[in-house]
């Protein structure tokens, strides 16, 4: 049976989609944008982080390690040496407090159903289901589609988040079993996405376009990141508010002001390259916000209403 | 043998309509007709004269009492210049001549006939008793809604009479507690629980405006007593139930909410009618009893983590090395899980005998020397039957054992399952090494055993443990209720799952624990996870709870942390809500939140190990709040304390 990678699950969410919801993290992006807030999602394999508040300075972990990858420094934390680790686990296994973990699991569509049916009593009362995250969903579209699938047999509300970044054969055949997109628009100048992203905006935003000709636009919400400078500039807010009015049938926007999320990508090994580390101030949102309301759009910080 | 199981006076019960529909005299004229029929020859005939005369008696001491207050407050009148205030303390002048000789004909009368009724029986019963009104949206509302609709109530004056009435209520706290009791349940509350909601006798929907009403009360003077229960039932509207959560998220933990309807089915597997079932309500921590017509007592808490620690050693209580159980055999000579689990069984059947003789003599002596005929006079059918609530006049009798340290327990026999025999990471005597020692020099061995990630834990969905908490509770309620009926109460044999505040001091005296708990800290609280120990927030401990069958048993309870963003808004507490909902139909008894607050967000950040299962939103998604950089915790603290999501 097809299996999927993912990072976390996370139950009782109620900000990203209807209800009460069941998240599930996929790992893998094929973007590479510098503010990323779930870094734990880029990479598509397992991967060793360390949480060095919960170290007890045992050393077990160091004993453990069958290629001496780790080794701690002078302040007693932890030295990770990454080309060497293979991830076999022997340190996370012997860890005693979960200093140590493995971010990411193979996990059967079958497993991940069960998994997901075990909250199915907290969907029906509160119209809620499960919300796909990462990562990015669509990069992992098979074992996507498989459990879009079965969800959809079983009756259970689905929303996807989406970078929306993929070929269009994808999005077409996974929309059929999608109730919700939560659908990013970060940067709507092709070169400065491409910039701060690594890819091209072209196909998000086709698929954008082809996708409200198939589905309701109820039923596809924007998700705007808002990094200073990068994407909260006038230029660019004028751009997707532009981009979203042409396309007619969008009525809601959720806006997802930037948090500095250094220390998750130092526990990851993973190097960060923002410069800013300030989320955008309150007048700054309030003023973005009021550009989205004037041309009518239902507009929420973090889908909080 | 305080360390197993404390003991209790009995007394407890619950109010019920016959207060709030019958006069003092209405009772003594039944006493009297009853009198006048009783048999000559029948060979009880003798202790039923006595009992009744006895209930006269006190019937007209509550009358002479009453008629003092009245005096009192003529003579206050009298000497009383403003003219508004005169009319005041008449009008209480001529109550208090009325109620409670009288049933009571308005909403101030009603209030008022209470009073003097709680005040009789918790005088008369001296030891602590949880006595309350019981369903008090549902008794008052017919005063209510005729003194509104004719004139003489406006709401704010029922809100005024309603403030001085819970006022009375913290005014009177249990009285005080000594030695080991105190220990046990160390608080001055009475427990006396006010409940709100739920269905009606019919089996309608019993939400009415004085619901909203008294919780609005509660809510602004938050006062220590009475306590408050919120019955949630299908047929309730969620408007409600948000509502309730509003009240709750000020951050006390109360109101808790409670299933209505598996109260119900509760009642009805014991025997009772549909409409005593569904007149029922909660009483004290989480105790279900049909109200005003059940002596339902409480005999004492039962230490299951040291029954563990007692088979861990083959009987012998390791804290003064005197053999006290069952030799049930060495541990470490045990080849698979399923001879300690019998172990176990054998060791609890034994001490369970043991409490469960000292439970029908303590009711024999109570039975004979401790009549309380005044609160027989309000608990249905006492007067009828002729006999006292202590020796079984009582419509319903049933006799509680409270369980204490689920979490505790399931997780330290997991612990063994899972390491010992399973995965032989560790030996039995290796474990038992540790164990006496407090893991000092096993510290590995500790963390291993308090890690989920390591070590299968109740209160995250893992069906390796929970499975171990569902045969517990299963085996515990079916081995209490296999008793028969206690020789003078005839009462029935049932469960209780809470701990007051006794899984403190049980923990005192049980030394370290497989699950990785050190000698001396407390066991688990209710029916909820150990300390720290859920790691997937409410839902995956909802569900975990929610696989034991609580319908077996009287009562359970669970408390649960909660961030306090989800207070956030209208919103957020309709999804709360939605998940009490499915916690309920899932078989879920009762829930209590403890918000989190900032003083506890900032103990986590000085102590990260012992938070782990703190959980907060950060964003646009939540985390542990202990893997969080300082700054945004301090950033968290900051808009806990601003309440500003």
């Amino acid at each position: 049976m097809i299996k999927g990678i993912i990072f976390n699950i996370q139950k009782f969410a109620i900000y990203d989609g209807p209800g009460i919801r069941t998240i599930i993290f996929m790992k893998g992006c094929p973007l590479r944008c510098i503010w990323c807030q779930n870094p734990e999602g880029l990479m598509p394999h397992p991967q060793l982080c360390c949480y060095e508040r919960l170290c007890i300075h045992c050393h077990a972990c160091i004993q453990a390690c069958p290629k001496n990858a780790i080794i701690h420094n002078v302040e007693d934390t932890h030295i990770i040496n990454r080309e060497i680790c293979d991830m076999c686990g022997e340190c996370v296994e012997e860890c005693p407090t979960g200093a140590l973990g493995i971010i990411g699991k193979e996990i059967t569509v079958k497993d991940l159903i069960e998994e997901i049916q075990r909250d199915i009593k907290y969907f029906d009362s509160s119209e809620g289901g499960v919300t796909f995250s990462g990562g990015e969903p669509l990069f992992q579209a098979e074992f996507l589609y498989e459990t879009l699938k079965e969800c959809r047999e079983l009756g259970i509300h689905t929303a996807i988040e989406t970078s929306g970044y993929s070929s269009q054969e994808v999005i077409q055949k996974i929309s059929k079993y999608v109730n919700l997109f939560l659908y990013d628009i970060k940067i709507v100048d092709e070169e400065t996405h491409r910039k701060y992203t690594g890819v091209s905006n072209r196909l998000i935003l086709n698929n954008l376009r082809s996708l409200v000709l198939n589905v309701r636009g109820k039923d596809i919400i924007i998700r705007i990141p808002l990094v200073p400078t990068i994407t909260d500039s006038n230029q660019n807010i004028n751009n997707i508010v532009g981009l979203l009015v042409s396309l007619k049938d969008i009525e809601e926007v959720h806006l997802l002001p930037f948090h500095d999320v250094y220390e998750k990508y130092k526990s990851l090994g993973m190097p960060y390259t923002m410069t800013i580390h300030e989320p955008p101030n309150d007048d700054r949102i309030r003023y973005i916000k009021d550009k989205f309301v004037e041309q009518g759009f239902t507009v929420s910080l973090w889908g909080v209403k | 043998m305080d360390r197993i199981y404390g003991a209790k006076t009995p007394g407890h019960t619950a109010g019920g309509e016959k207060i709030f529909k019958t006069g003092v005299l209405d009772i003594k004229e039944k006493i009297k007709e009853i009198m006048n029929k009783l048999d000559r020859s029948d060979p009880e005939y003798f202790e039923k004269m006595q009992e009744l005369k006895a209930m006269d008696i006190v019937a007209d001491a509550i009358i002479i009492y009453a008629q003092r207050y009245s005096r009192r407050l003529l003579e206050i009148a009298e000497n009383e210049p403003d003219p508004e205030r005169r009319k005041e303390l008449m009008d209480m002048a001529e109550i208090c001549n009325w109620v409670p000789a009288h049933a009571p004909r308005t909403f101030w009368e009603a209030l008022q006939h209470y009073w003097f009724i709680h005040v009789g029986i918790t005088y008369e019963t001296n030891p602590w008793d949880s006595f309350t009104p019981g369903r008090l949206d549902l008794w008052l509302y017919p005063f209510y809604k005729k003194d509104i609709e004719e004139g003489r109530l406006t709401r704010e004056r029922a809100k005024e009479l309603l403030a001085c009435f819970f006022l009375k209520f913290n005014s009177q706290p249990a009285p005080p507690k000594v030695g080991v009791t105190h220990e046990e349940s160390s608080t001055y509350n009475d427990f006396s629980k006010i409940n709100v909601g739920g269905i009606k006798e019919d089996g309608s929907n019993n939400v009415n405006e004085l619901s909203y009403l008294i919780l609005e009360v509660y809510d602004e003077l938050r006062t220590l007593q009475p306590n408050f229960a919120v019955l949630v039932s299908e047929k309730n509207p969620d408007h409600f139930l948000i509502y309730a959560l509003k009240i709750a998220s000020a951050g006390f933990g109360e109101p808790p909410f409670f299933n209505h309807d598996g109260v119900v089915i509760k009642m009805l597997r014991q025997g009772k009618t549909l409409e005593d079932a569904r007149l029922s309500g909660v009483s004290g921590c989480v105790e279900s009893g049909a109200f005003g017509k059940e002596a339902y007592i409480l005999t004492g808490y039962f230490n299951l983590p040291k029954i563990l620690e007692i088979t861990l050693n083959n009987g012998v209580d390791p804290r003064t090395g005197k053999k006290i159980g069952l030799e049930t055999g060495n541990p470490e000579q045990f080849r698979d899980f399923q001879e300690l689990w019998d172990a176990f069984i054998k060791q609890v059947k034994y001490f369970l005998d043991l409490k469960m003789h000292g439970n029908d003599v303590i009711e024999a002596i109570y039975a004979r020397f401790m009549p309380v005929p005044f609160l027989s006079l309000w608990i249905e059918d006492c007067v009828e039957n002729c006999k006292d609530y202590n020796a079984g006049g009582a419509r319903y009798n049933t006799q509680y054992i409270q369980m204490v340290g689920l979490g505790t327990v399931t997780d330290s026999l997991a612990a063994i399952k899972y390491h010992v025999f399973e995965r032989k990471t560790f030996s039995m005597s290796e474990l038992m090494e540790a164990l006496r020692r407090n893991f000092e020099g096993y510290e590995l061995m500790m963390e291993m055993l308090r890690n989920p990630e390591k070590t299968p834990k109740y209160g995250n969905d893992d069906d390796r443990a929970d499975s171990l908490a569902v045969k517990i509770v299963e085996t515990l309620s079916n081995l209490v209720r296999s008793y028969p009926p206690s020789p003078i109460r005839r009462a029935s044999k049932e469960v209780y799952w809470l701990p007051t505040t006794v899984h403190v001091y049980f923990g005192k005296v049980t030394g370290a624990t497989p699950d990785g708990r050190k000698s001396g800290f407390p066991v688990s609280e209710g029916i909820s996870p150990v300390q720290g120990m859920d790691r997937k927030g409410i839902i995956a401990t909802f569900n975990s709870v929610a696989k034991c069958d609580w319908d077996k048993t009287g009562g359970a309870l669970l408390n649960v942390k909660l961030s306090p963003e989800i207070f956030g808004d209208e919103e957020n507490l309709r999804k709360l809500a939605q998940s009490i909902r499915a916690f309920f139909r899932l078989g879920g008894h009762h829930v209590q939140f403890n918000v989190v607050s900032a003083e506890v967000l900032r103990e986590a950040q000085k102590r990260p190990r012992d938070f782990q299962d703190l959980m907060v939103r950060v964003a646009g998604y939540s985390d542990y709040f202990v893997r969080l950089p300082k700054a945004l915790q301090d950033e968290i603290i900051t808009r806990v304390e601003k309440k500003s999501f």
